[in-house]
């Protein structure tokens, strides 16, 4: 394989891979709280990029606006979810708040058929934001550049967050041991909203960055990356800010460089990311930078 | 959480509710269409339409559900009835499409059924319109094992095998291409069957090696970058790359994005404006399909643009609006011709159709019920469908 | 008490004859539609209850049930279709030669299907039962998109994503049904079994039962083979049902539809899944009512919107789950002791009065 087409695939990867941190690191946070993996989270995506394409189509926004609009509108969203579906369920057994989130899943998807439609729309792309780069023979738009940027001051956004704020140590004190938080005074329903509102805010940004990427926009589109963004967070350690981006970025790589150096098998890009998953539940749980950890008697 | 005793009696109700509304959902099921036991309204005539309205293939099933409402629309009237559409959606599943094809028969009672967009849906649906002697008649699967075994199964859309051999031809003869590529979705009976025919064409007209790569994708995929990269890594001539307008539309862009420059070709699930929008500002994309604006085949074809643009102004014609407008009124001249309703009689006038004319060109049934006629060529230009060339068949 | 047991044992016989008399009357008199979608319930029953076994009664967040469903189907397509179908139908690669030749009664072939989507449930269980609740969802879900992957992919075997047709048809009630109750019978007989026992212990506090000596891991396993069995047995029946197969009919919608069955008639009872089972099947249909256009009272004209049908249903799920977790049954079975008691009082009132 030459050199240009190598680095070519190099900036599809760092590409896609940034796209899945965005959205591993809600994944990984909301389960790092309440150890649930939120089928809904991808739904999010879906709803942000819905919103933003309205926006701007409809109501004739800027896009900037439009953006604004619809990662606001998502947050607000992600956190009713938490409160009318995930609370009531605290103190169930697991399964069934796992369940309920897939049937929030399946209710934000059939819902946006009904009222949407399942015809994909166009996303319309800024200019201001999206243009061509050439260098040399690569070729690529200005997101792959533009999308990991983004990425990381979130990122560091976040980390501040976490290791600085108050909220944030006390969303580290809930993650580490529930009820001994809330025995010491911490509004354990305060924190685990503001970790909606963090983990639904970033969904609703990378569900744009999404739609930038790929200007397509269909009720179902939240499907696919949602696995994927899971997967990409458990690789990097589920429950760790840092892994979930190393984990997306992995996961981006993986699956352009296996399909770039064995092309016949492209047909099952898909079951290597899961074959990955199945290897790390086994033989590495903790992921790449997580912890082990034992349950006691 | 409730007492014991409360959850018992909650049960006992909860079950008596769930009875009696099947009891009430049965009976009202009954009644709402023809009861099971009585005929339809005697002045009514009832053609079934059983299209994925929801999932995976709703985009194209409401645009032909479009084409056929139109048709009913001009031509409300046969045999001196009226004719009611009943629209079933079968949300692209099989046994959705199975369930509604046996619903259309048993309860709607329907004399002839239209449908299904997507050759998985049709080969569910086609054995219980075999088994209950409804004919049935397709816009749009193009997988020739649909109408394979099946008297009853008719299509007004030309197959695969022709489809494949056509655009092979056409660069091969047209473009001048020595190699292609080829880049298909493996999880597409439409797709990997096309991509077959033409690299047997191909193969033929150019040898053994002439095909230098063949990639695949998954349906749902956004991401081509690696499949893309590989293939212009291979310097083809040309591309195939047939598949849904969905993943097409970004897979093309996304190719002229890399740099790829030479001509890529596809197949008649192209002609959509979703694929439009996402290719607008590149050229030399051309792919077949069987209508086409500019040169209208017949009398039908103008009529068809003119209500379609009155019908629906904001909407793109497509060919699959017009293959569903042609299916109608295909159904409508098979009753016409054999002078009744009864559905044993309309499949053996389908089975004589001869140089029908309708919107998408003259209509020949063969013996297997596939349509031999024109495939029409187009390609984007200046952000539009422009029509390039036509091909008979042979 | 032996007295109550002939009576349980008559009474057990009785339902059956019910049962097959209504199967006789119904295979002659119902319309073919309402046989199909008796037949269709008759496969989410089996469905249901092998998911409600893994659920609901071991406590495993299994949600690879399509996978073996695919598994089963294409294995009773490929043993039953004939060997000029396979020519006709492989048009693209021929089938493996192998294969080309067989062709198979349908019996032999649906007991093959289970047979085959039990031994990929234990290859499958094996690695992922290792792992708890959440992990194993994903896992499980996994592991059935991967098998449709490789379904998918291996043309020569499967003929791909052009899938199979002209299976043999199968529209008879007894099969259907004859199957459905043989299946809730050996599960009843499981269930009420020392493995059973085991099960529902390692539901509710899987620690407490190791320390009190049952194998988790080895009962675990046996569960979801048992489990996948039937699945892959479901599997073979829809496909005789629709006599086509190809891969998109097994994706991760499907388990979810099978999810809903199993919470809405209650984790961890068998009668609460072949009632819901029923009951959401016949459902689907009559629930078309909501996408066709209507008059509401005459006043409102609602148009149809398509797609309404899985928004009442994912409703239907979140609130079952957010308000009756028990679902229709809880864990209680239908049994004939309940009824009997009721007598039994009643007669005892009667009594003393």
């Amino acid at each position: 394989m030459s050199m240009d087409i190598f680095l070519q695939n190099v900036a599809n990867s760092i590409t896609l891979g940034s796209l899945y941190a965005l959205i591993a690191i809600g994944y990984t946070m909301v389960y790092g709280i309440i150890r649930l993996i939120n089928f809904a989270h991808a739904d999010l995506l879906m709803v942000a990029a819905y919103i933003a394409f309205y926006g701007i189509l409809i109501f004739t926004l800027p896009w900037y606006w439009a953006f604004i609009l619809a990662i606001v509108l998502t947050t607000l969203l992600g956190v009713s979810i938490e409160k009318v579906a995930y609370r009531p369920l605290r103190n169930s057994p697991r399964i069934s708040v796992l369940i309920s989130a897939i049937g929030v899943s399946f209710l934000l998807q059939n819902v946006a058929i009904v009222v949407i439609g399942a015809r994909p729309k166009p996303f319309p792309r800024p200019e201001q934001l999206v243009w061509n780069i050439k260098v040399g023979e690569i070729s690529f738009l200005s997101l792959t550049i533009l999308i990991p940027i983004i990425t990381f001051i979130l990122l560091i956004l976040v980390m501040f967050i976490v290791k600085r704020t108050k909220m944030g140590i006390a969303m580290r004190a809930v993650s580490r041991d529930f009820e001994t938080s809330s025995l010491m005074s911490v509004d354990v329903n305060k924190v685990i909203s503001t970790t909606f509102v963090i983990g639904s805010a970033l969904a609703g940004v990378g569900g744009i960055m999404w739609s930038m990427q790929y200007p397509q926009v269909d009720p179902l589109m939240g499907l696919f990356p949602g696995i994927k963004c899971f997967i990409a967070a458990v690789m990097g350690g589920i429950g760790s800010i840092p892994g979930a981006m190393i984990g997306g970025f992995v996961l981006g790589i993986c699956e352009i460089m296996i399909v770039a150096f064995l092309p016949g098998l492209s047909g099952y890009r898909d079951a290597f990311a899961f074959v990955i998953l199945i290897l790390i539940l086994l033989f590495r749980p903790g992921g790449i930078l997580g912890e082990s950890t034992v349950e006691k008697v | 959480m409730l007492s014991i005793k409360r959850r018992r009696y909650v049960t006992i109700v909860a079950l008596i509710v769930a009875l009696s509304m099947l009891a009430v959902g049965c009976g009202g099921a009954a009644d709402k269409g023809a009861d099971s036991d009585k005929e339809p309204a005697a002045d009514v005539i009832k053609i079934g339409v059983y299209e994925p309205l929801t999932g995976t293939n709703a985009a194209g099933g409401q645009m032909t559900v479009e084409g056929i409402k139109l048709a009913n629309q001009l031509y409300p009237e046969v045999l001196g009835k009226k004719v009611e559409l009943v629209v079933v959606d079968n949300k692209s599943e099989k046994q959705e499409a199975a369930n509604a094809v046996e619903r259309l028969i048993s309860k709607e009672k329907v004399n002839v059924i239209i449908g299904s967009y997507g050759s998985s849906l049709s080969m569910a649906g086609g054995p219980v319109a075999l088994d209950a002697k409804v004919p049935v008649i397709g816009c749009s699967p193009t997988n020739p094992a649909v109408t394979l075994d099946n008297d009853y199964y008719f299509r007004v859309c030309f197959i695969d095998p022709f489809q494949g051999t056509v655009m092979s031809n056409y660069a091969t003869g047209t473009l001048g291409a020595k190699t292609a590529a080829i880049i298909q979705d493996v999880q597409q009976d439409y797709s990997v069957g096309l991509s077959s025919y033409f690299e047997k064409a191909f193969k033929a007209t150019n040898g053994d090696a002439s095909i230098v790569a063949k990639v695949n994708y998954n349906t749902g995929d956004k991401d081509f970058s690696a499949q893309l990269t590989e293939v212009k890594s291979k310097n083809p001539d040309v591309i195939f790359a047939p598949g849904n307008f969905l993943e097409c539309g970004i897979l093309v862009a996304k190719a002229r994005e890399l740099g790829i420059t030479v001509p890529i070709l596809g197949g008649d699930t192209w002609e959509a404006e979703e694929f439009l929008n996402q290719v607008t500002q590149y050229k030399d994309i051309y792919f077949s399909t069987h209508f086409t604006a500019e040169e209208p085949v017949t009398e039908v074809s103008t009529t068809f643009l003119d209500e379609f643009k009155k019908a629906y102004p904001d909407k793109e014609v497509n060919a699959f609006a017009a293959l569903g407008f042609d299916t109608y009124i295909l159904a409508l001249d098979a009753m016409e011709k054999a002078g009744s309703a009864d559905s044993v009689a309309i499949r053996d006038a389908l089975a004589a159709t001869k140089d029908f004319k309708g919107a998408t060109g003259i209509i020949t049934l063969d013996e297997n019920g596939d349509a031999t006629k024109t495939a029409v060529i187009k390609k984007v230009m200046d952000g539009k469908f422009v029509y390039e060339a036509k091909v008979d068949p042979k | 008490m032996d007295d109550r047991k002939n009576i349980k044992f008559i009474l057990n016989i009785v339902l059956l004859l019910i049962i097959g008399i209504f199967l006789w009357w119904g295979q002659d008199n119902l319309s073919a539609f309402y046989i199909r979608i008796l037949n269709l319930s008759a496969i989410f029953a089996i469905l249901g209850i092998s998911m409600n076994l893994v659920l609901g009664f071991t406590g495993m967040f299994s949600l690879g049930h399509s996978g073996f469903m695919c598994i089963g189907a294409y294995v009773a397509a490929i043993l039953t279709m004939s060997p000029a179908s396979k020519e006709i139908i492989y048009f693209m690669e021929p089938i493996v030669p192998v294969l080309a030749k067989v062709q198979w009664p349908i019996l032999p072939a649906i007991i093959a299907a289970g047979i085959v989507a039990a031994i990929f449930g234990f290859l499958i269980g094996i690695p992922a039962l290792r792992l708890r609740d959440d992990y194993l969802a994903i896992a499980t879900l996994g592991f059935a998109e991967i098998i449709r992957i490789v379904v998918t992919n291996t043309i020569s075997i499967t003929n791909g994503s052009l899938g199979l047709k002209n299976i043999p048809s199968v529209k008879s009630l007894w099969v259907y049904w004859g199957i459905a109750i043989i299946t809730i019978i050996i599960l009843k007989k499981i269930i009420n079994s020392n493995w059973g026992y085991a099960f529902k212990a390692i539901r509710d506090n899987e620690i407490a039962a190791e320390a009190m000596g049952v194998n988790i891991f080895s009962h675990k396993v046996l569960s979801f083979t048992i489990g996948a069995f039937f699945a892959g047995i479901a599997g073979a029946l829809m496909a005789f049902l629709i006599t086509s197969v190809d891969p998109t009919m097994f994706r991760f919608t499907f388990t979810f539809q099978i999810l809903l069955i199993v919470v809405l008639g209650g984790m961890g009872s068998l009668t609460g899944s072949v009632i819901s089972a029923v009951i959401i099947t016949i459902l689907m249909e009559v629930l078309r009512v909501v996408e066709q256009p209507f008059d509401l009272f005459g006043l409102l004209q609602i148009p149809g919107l398509p797609g309404m049908r899985m928004v009442i249903f994912a409703i239907g799920l979140l609130l079952v789950i957010l308000f009756y977790r028990q679902g229709l049954m809880g864990t209680r079975e239908f049994n004939w002791d309940y009824l009997l008691d009721k007598i039994h009082s009643f007669k005892k009132r009667g009594a003393s009065m």
